[in-house]
């Protein structure tokens, strides 16, 4: 795997991270180390695979009915933009 | 050691946020000063996860564990310090600056849980609570000389706690000795509808000094490269005095260990490229500014917010998710997961625990670790345990020059009293 410093705008792009010119010549480089050490699973034997011991697995579900919640404004106290009683984001379009 | 007794004073930044919350009412942790860390949620107490993307957040609930800890009378103390939502193994990796280790100020504590273990180990708190996503409670445990438990996934609730990788993590107890902490582990155990994989299985306590008859396997593997000799030695004399408090000590192998550090890494780099989403400056955290498009307006608040170790691990946990390379890297780490269970069935067929060092090394000096394919090989012993959802222990065994060893104890899923007791007997047996 040759991950370029193109390669690492990109993966910043997908994720919403901005990063700093300094940080995109780290990462590339830290990458490579990292991908090539990674690269090590090519060598799993890929014959039958059992799952192993998985505890019991079955769905934990509650009945459909209303239970307490926390009130809207308590809900929303954190959001640094708020207006009538609403959070308020970056524009989308 | 560094002399912490008069009073207040945090010279090792063990803490973010002190406080000083009373219990609900009298129980079974009255008299106990408990410290949480950041990334467990207080209500009415700022809970940053050691993120500047979090400063100022105040949580409007409480978790599970610490409804429990208040109503069973601890005074909870404070929030500790911890690797910026739980990445990292030193605890350097705090947008609020490093927790010292008290026993030697020029070391780490480990991490993530570091700011816990360090204020355990100083007596600034009797308890504390860590979470365990990749051995996050026993590296800490291990490297200050403390007790810690990473519980059986589902043992306790994570409702309350910062999600980072799901489907590895676990909230559990951190103590001075074995028996303080079981009790916390009995407090914070058992059902909660708010956690879907929580099971309704309350911890015993108290622990009991038992260990005659108890098959314990030891891996090849956790002795391999990159384990410190003289760690080695004072754990594989630990295993002896097992031994001759009646355990069967077995040899075996676990061939898995080869793939689990890459499998742990790729699995919870994906989880947390997901989780982490939730963190855009706009429900909570450092405002965003409005006045930019919405993509150009997260990535700015998140290139601020977030430190080097977490902007890494969410855009490597893209990348293994994105479209071409998820079967290269995300696909080819769960099989790995499973070889790991499988190996873990297999030998708790034969065993009923498994043991070795808890950490390859003591603990590092600051700043040692600063490449990270550096600092994540040192997580290679803890990992396994996460991967399976197997309960693990750390119990200090000795010491290496002035630096303490811990022992790590393994166990089947939901035998986490077995472990406990294995580890009591051989604290108890020291203290004989």
């Amino acid at each position: 795997m040759n991950i370029t410093r193109r390669d690492v705008g990109h993966i910043a792009e997908l994720a919403d991270i901005g990063i700093t010119q300094e940080e995109m010549e780290e990462f590339t480089h830290q990458f490579n180390v990292i991908l090539d050490y990674f690269d090590l699973l090519d060598r799993l034997p890929m014959g039958e695979f059992r799952r192993g011991d998985a505890p019991d697995e079955f769905n934990i579900l509650r009945d459909d009915t209303e239970t307490p919640c926390l009130p809207q404004g308590e809900a929303i106290r954190n959001a640094p933009g708020r207006e009538d009683g609403f959070i308020r984001a970056p524009r989308v379009m | 050691m560094v002399e912490l007794a008069e009073g207040d004073r945090d010279d090792l930044n063990a803490f973010i946020t002190r406080c000083e919350l009373p219990p609900l009412r009298e129980g079974r942790l009255s008299g106990h000063r408990v410290a949480v860390k950041d990334n467990i949620s207080t209500a009415g107490v700022q809970t940053t996860c050691g993120s500047r993307i979090l400063q100022g957040y105040i949580p409007p609930f409480d978790a599970f564990v610490v409804e429990r800890l208040r109503a069973e009378g601890a005074v909870i103390v404070g929030k500790t310090n911890m690797d910026e939502f739980g990445m990292g193994n030193t605890t350097e990796n705090s947008a609020f600056g490093p927790t010292l280790n008290p026993l030697d100020t020029s070391r780490v504590p480990g991490g993530s849980s570091g700011g816990s273990a360090a204020a355990v180990a100083a007596g600034l708190a009797s308890m504390a609570l860590g979470s365990d996503t990749g051995g996050s409670i026993r590296c800490p445990a291990s490297f200050c000389g403390i007790v810690g438990l990473k519980p059986t996934y589902g043992r306790v609730s994570r409702y309350g706690l910062v999600a980072y990788a799901n489907s590895l993590e676990q909230i559990g107890p951190m103590a001075g000795n074995v028996r303080d902490m079981a009790l916390l582990m009995s407090v914070i155990a058992g059902h909660d509808p708010r956690d879907s994989t929580c099971r309704n299985q309350p911890f015993g306590f108290p622990p009991r000094s038992e260990i005659r008859g108890v098959r314990i396997g030891i891996p090849e593997e956790f002795f391999g490269e990159g384990v410190d000799h003289r760690v080695a030695t004072i754990v594989y004399q630990a295993i002896e005095r097992l031994e001759e408090l009646g355990a069967e000590v077995i040899a075996c192998s676990m061939p898995s260990m080869r793939y689990a550090l890459a499998a742990y890494y790729l699995t919870c780099m994906s989880e947390a490229s997901s989780n982490l989403a939730r963190f855009d400056g706009v429900r909570y955290g450092i405002p965003v500014n409005h006045r930019l498009p919405w993509h150009e307006a997260f990535r700015d608040v998140r290139e601020r917010g977030f430190g080097k170790e977490v902007k890494r691990r969410v855009m490597l946990g893209t990348f293994a998710l994105s479209a071409g390379y998820y079967g290269k890297y995300y696909a080819k780490a769960q099989l790995a997961r499973g070889m790991v269970r499988e190996d873990f069935a297999r030998l708790f067929g034969e065993v009923d625990l498994l043991a070795g060092p808890t950490m390859p090394s003591v603990a590092f000096r600051l700043k040692e670790k600063s490449e990270p394919l550096s600092s994540y090989l040192a997580d290679i012993l803890t990992v396994p345990a996460n991967l399976a959802g197997v309960p693990a222990i750390s119990v200090p065994c000795g010491k290496v020059d002035h630096l303490p060893v811990g022992l790590q104890l393994i166990g089947r899923h939901f035998e986490d009293e077995l472990v406990v007791n294995a580890a009591y007997a051989y604290e108890e047996a020291g203290r004989g």
